[in-house]
């Protein structure tokens, strides 16, 4: 279906969720923490707009309430979490310096184009305006884990497990227009459950180690001295 | 059907009891108290089940077929059984490493928590819910490996958070795309994912999308399995938690992450018609198999030792659920009880020779046959069972396997047999220091209820020599369940 | 016949109107800096003044340096003529298409290069070699967010573009939001503003541009100076005809034209105060910092090609 045939609201679909994995290219870049925060919060904010748009496209109501319930979650609480978190942490002024940015965005650029070729052969099942998206949420989850993977601060580790979350909640948004109620809500209980776990662990991180440098987490190692 | 609902509803309200009671030195009896009425509700259920057939509630959220209801006992036994085994144990711990009110709360609420998830894993009809059980299992031991808060113990939790966080996030993926190719085929959009449904039309489920749910499903919920490479959390969270959290990790979870993988295959194996399913649970367990056997005999910490011991033993049983045929599903189903019967009972073993010595440390354990003659032998008789020796039961489950490998695919015995070997050399070499050593200064023997493992190990022998009928058919059963057709 | 008088008319228009914009931006600017500002029309006559003025030549200085203000403006021209201001479809425009248009600007920057190196003084020769990085920076993310455009439209030529995205009516592309955004800061870094370059400097340290063309004088360095006002121009009229394209005349009666003028007056008013509030909440970049700079500007554009594939050609 060529764009210019897609209703308005449907192009609208698109531009957000190609802003969406913007913010996460965005949280790639960026060494402090709390515009990362702000920048996670901003993606779900998108993410939650584009839901509800979704649901007004196509008829599904239930989204709405997944939309709100994103909005509350996802742009809302946890980013203040996170932010209460970083300032009893005393770590929000901190900048975590990256080495080499300009080569994370490109592999990062790399895993739009891997994410794009696998879900090929789903893409092509859906009948649904949205389908082109499953790309672009698998793109956000793979960005997630690059996020996970090149950063050292316990913090930006957890954005980017978050970050992964919300691709993969976006996934079952665009794939199937959202999963049963019940799941959705037992997927966001367990979110908010891990994102509280975490707050509670960077203070036994912190206590134990004395910081919250997961490169200092290396004593257990395969073949004990 | 109450006592389905008695089984779910009974660790619930534990663990609402437990948070707030949990610091009490009577708290450990109501935990075994708790454990053992789920256990004796687990057994009405099997009851149940037995006489009635398969069960399912009246909104089709739970399901209890053949499959899932021997795990459903079993799950209550070990956790009864370390719960008796568990409430000396943490006292002791309580006053040697002083762990506060707080965290005695925690731990026991969290107990509770985890057999939970557990059991609503394994009795859900929804592959959703089945995934947010399976998470939430994740959620409710991490803080518990961290209990001690060593910097080692800060270090596995967040491994085992970390790592498997991200493999279950890649099981929703799959789950997702159960979904979606579900969605099209089922009219009923909620019904799309219960299993019961999905069964019955899995043959029209979209094979290419099925597979690629399949590979994020193995590697999701295989991370939780142990198997190899997704396996690093394992031995630390393992060997860092307290030992009864070891038992039940090793003897509980990782069974019920298998079967959540089980029950995945038997879909994509109605859809694809070919063995592409079991061709990768066959490639990732001989994989674990042979890495983990290799692992084993350079540890130095006794907990990560038998915790690669379990590595291997999942890859085995991974391996046969792939082979897939019904003698070995028959030998797998064997495997996973036998197994989660000894290792448990191992672990316990362990604990209570680790207080012993005071150390973990393979080196520093010795002579444990002189000090206190029943755990000494414990550890022995366990080690033994999981080894492989004839008669006990794990001997029984192995040779079935081996038995379908040389029908089916004869030259993998080789490697079976050498991985088998190597694990067996790997075990009794530490093993025979540490049981029949000399005794170092000042070794003293510790309260210990032996009992449990005693019982455990007791089973696995009766087992081994002659599986009792109604075992054996449900397994039967649950063969024919799963791989189509019965053994015997 | 008319078509080309027009396509003549609207050259000398871009040539003329390119100083009121530099003039415009800079009353905007003083503006928010909270100074009294120059009037309007000041760049014509710093111009008129450059022009009486004799020309100095270092003893040094070969064909290379005294042409090279001839070739910049010529390139400029004819890239001015290329780019569509006030009315599409003129017989101009099928001189070239926007790949063309991006050599035409190479061309001009690689004379002035030259002639900065060519004198021999330290201050050309520093110049010339960052203008080249930063130009071997900027280049392909401007290729890409033209391949972007061209992509959509099916065609390169930059007239068929345009005309293509004002028949589709309001259309909502992800791609063209991505490719807008890195041809902004591509603009920003080619016509040496903030924070690539800074424009009312000549201190050593944060030159480019000024540094290449420090030894011009008199009409030299008017027509040079007139260039680069021009390519400002160049670049704010691909913006906004690109991407915003309604109102720009597509026949040729006076109406429609008038429109289009009109048009084009508004669109370029209001990118010019979004510059100004750019580069006044921008501080200047450390030079070593440019390549992020424009290493993020090319994800950008990389992403707007991305999603053109991925979510805008149906799968």
């Amino acid at each position: 279906m060529e764009l210019a045939q897609l209703s308005l609201f449907n192009q609208a679909v698109l531009v957000l969720a190609a802003l969406a994995l913007l913010t996460s290219f965005l949280m790639l870049a960026q060494g402090r923490k709390l515009p990362l925060i702000y920048t996670y919060g901003w993606q779900g904010v998108l993410l939650a707009v584009t839901t509800a748009l979704v649901a007004y496209v196509t008829g599904h109501t239930h989204l709405y309430i997944s939309a709100v319930l994103t909005l509350a979650l996802k742009a809302l609480l946890i980013p203040w979490l996170l932010h209460r978190l970083a300032v009893r942490l005393n770590v929000q002024r901190e900048n975590e310096p990256i080495a080499y940015p300009s080569l994370l965005l490109l592999a990062g650029a790399a895993l739009v184009v891997f994410s794009y070729y696998v879900s090929l052969p789903i893409v092509q099942f859906a009948a649904s305006a949205t389908r082109n998206i499953i790309a672009v949420s698998m793109s956000i989850v793979l960005l997630g884990m690059l996020l996970m993977i090149t950063r050292r601060r316990a913090m930006a580790q957890v954005i980017g497990f978050m970050s992964m979350e919300n691709g993969l909640f976006f996934a079952g948004v665009v794939s199937t227009y959202g999963m049963p109620m019940i799941v959705e809500l037992g997927i966001a209980f367990d979110v908010l459950v891990a994102a509280i776990l975490f707050g509670v662990f960077f203070f036994q991180m912190r206590a134990s180690i004395d910081s919250l440098d997961v490169d200092r987490l290396n004593r257990l190692r395969e073949v004990d001295e | 059907m109450t006592a389905l609902w008695l089984t779910l509803l009974i660790p619930l309200a534990g663990i609402l009891l437990l948070a707030f009671v949990g610091h009490l030195r009577a708290a450990g009896w109501i935990n075994v108290v708790l454990s053992g009425s789920t256990f004796i509700t687990s057994l009405w259920l099997a009851l149940t089940v037995f006489d009635g057939g398969t069960l399912i509630s009246p909104g089709r959220m739970l399901y209890i077929d053949a499959f899932n209801v021997y795990l459903v006992v079993l799950t209550a036994l070990v956790s009864l059984t370390t719960a008796i085994f568990s409430r000396p144990y943490m006292r002791h711990e309580v006053e040697t490493r002083r762990l506060s009110g707080r965290r005695m709360r925690l731990y026991h609420s969290m107990y509770q928590g985890f057999m939970f998830t557990m059991l609503a894993a394994l009795t859900t009809n929804n592959v959703g819910i089945l995934w947010v059980s399976m998470e939430g299992a994740t959620l409710a031991t991490v803080l518990l490996v961290s209990l001690y808060r060593t910097p080692e113990a800060v270090e596995a939790a967040w491994k085992y958070f970390i790592l498997c966080g991200v493999g279950i996030a890649q099981a929703l993926f799959g789950t997702v795309l159960l979904f979606f190719a579900a969605e099209r085929v089922i009219p009923v959009r909620d019904d799309a994912l219960l299993w019961n449904v999905l069964y019955g039309s899995a043959s029209q489920l979209e094979p290419t999308v099925l597979t690629l749910a399949f590979v994020f499903l193995l590697v999701g919920y295989g991370t939780k399995v142990g198997l190899v490479p997704l396996h690093n959390w394992l031995p630390d969270a393992h060997s860092e938690g307290p030992t009864p959290m070891s038992a039940i990790l090793s003897g509980l979870l990782l069974n019920v992450a298998l079967y959540s993988l089980v029950r995945v295959k038997m879909l994509v194996d109605g859809s694809l018609q070919n063995n592409l399913a079991g061709h990768l649970m066959m490639g990732f367990g001989l994989l674990s198999f042979m890495v983990a056997g290799l692992f084993l005999h350079r540890q130095r910490d006794i907990k990560r030792m038998y915790s690669y011991s379990s590595i291997e033993h999942m890859g085995l049983m991974t391996f046969a659920f792939g082979i897939g045929g019904p003698l070995a599903t028959f030998g797998a189903l064997l495997h996973m009880t036998v197994h989660s019967l000894t290792k448990s009972a191992i672990f316990v073993t362990v604990g209570h020779a680790a207080q012993i010595a005071g150390t973990q440390t393979i080196d520093k354990i010795r002579g444990l046959i002189m000090t206190q003659p029943s755990v000494g032998w414990g550890l022995l008789i366990g080690t033994v069972a999981i080894a492989g020796f004839p008669p006990f039961g794990v001997f029984v489950s192995e040779f079935l396997v081996l038995s379908a490998t040389m029908k089916s695919w004869p030259w993998l015995t080789v490697p079976l047999l050498v991985g088998l070997a190597i694990a067996f050399a790997g075990l009794f070499r530490h093993l025979h220091p540490m049981v029949y050593g000399e005794v170092p200064e000042g070794q003293k023997p510790v309260r210990a209820n032996m009992l449990p493992v005693m019982l455990q190990l007791a089973m696995v022998l009766w087992l081994g020599i002659a599986i009792p009928v109604f075992l054996a058919k449900w397994f039967e059963q649950a063969t024919i369940l799963i791989a189509g057709s019965s053994p015997l | 016949m008319t078509a080309w008088l027009l396509a003549a008319l609207q050259t000398l228009l871009f040539l003329f109107m390119a100083p009121l914009l530099a003039g415009w931006v800079k009353r905007v600017k003083c503006h928010m800096q909270n100074r009294s500002a120059p009037s309007l029309l000041q760049p014509y006559r710093d111009m008129a003044k450059l022009f009486r003025k004799h020309t100095v030549l270092a003893e040094h200085a070969s064909w290379i340096f005294r042409t090279t203000p001839y070739i910049v403006f010529g390139a400029t021209i004819l890239t001015a003529a290329v780019v569509p201001l006030v009315a599409v479809q003129l017989p101009t425009t099928a001189i070239a298409d926007v790949i063309v248009l991006v050599g035409f600007l190479a061309l001009a920057r690689f004379f002035t290069a030259l002639a900065g190196m060519d004198i021999g003084t330290a201050f050309g020769g520093m110049g010339a070699s960052r203008e080249m990085m930063i130009g071997a920076l900027a280049e392909p993310v401007m290729l890409m967010t033209v391949f972007t455009m061209a992509m959509t439209a099916s065609t390169t030529n930059l007239s068929e573009a345009v005309l293509f995205t004002l028949n589709s009516g309001l259309v909502l592309r992800p791609s063209f939001v991505f490719a807008v955004l890195g041809l902004m800061m591509v603009a920003v870094a080619e016509t040496g503003r903030v924070p690539v370059d800074n424009p009312a400097t000549h201190l050593e340290l944060t030159m480019i541009h000024e540094a290449m063309i420090l030894e011009y004088s008199g009409r030299h360095l008017a027509l040079i100076e007139w260039a680069a006002q021009i390519k400002l121009m160049i670049y704010a009229v691909l913006i906004a005809n690109i991407f915003l394209p309604w109102g720009i005349a597509a026949e040729f009666t006076t109406e429609a034209l008038g429109v289009g003028a009109v048009a084009i007056t508004v669109k370029l008013m209001g990118l010019a105060i979004v510059l100004v509030v750019w580069e006044t909440v921008m501080a200047k970049m450390r030079l070593f910092r440019a390549p992020q700079f424009l290493g993020f500007a090319f994800l950008l554009s990389l992403l707007g090609m991305l999603t053109h594939v991925i979510l805008e050609t149906g799968g």
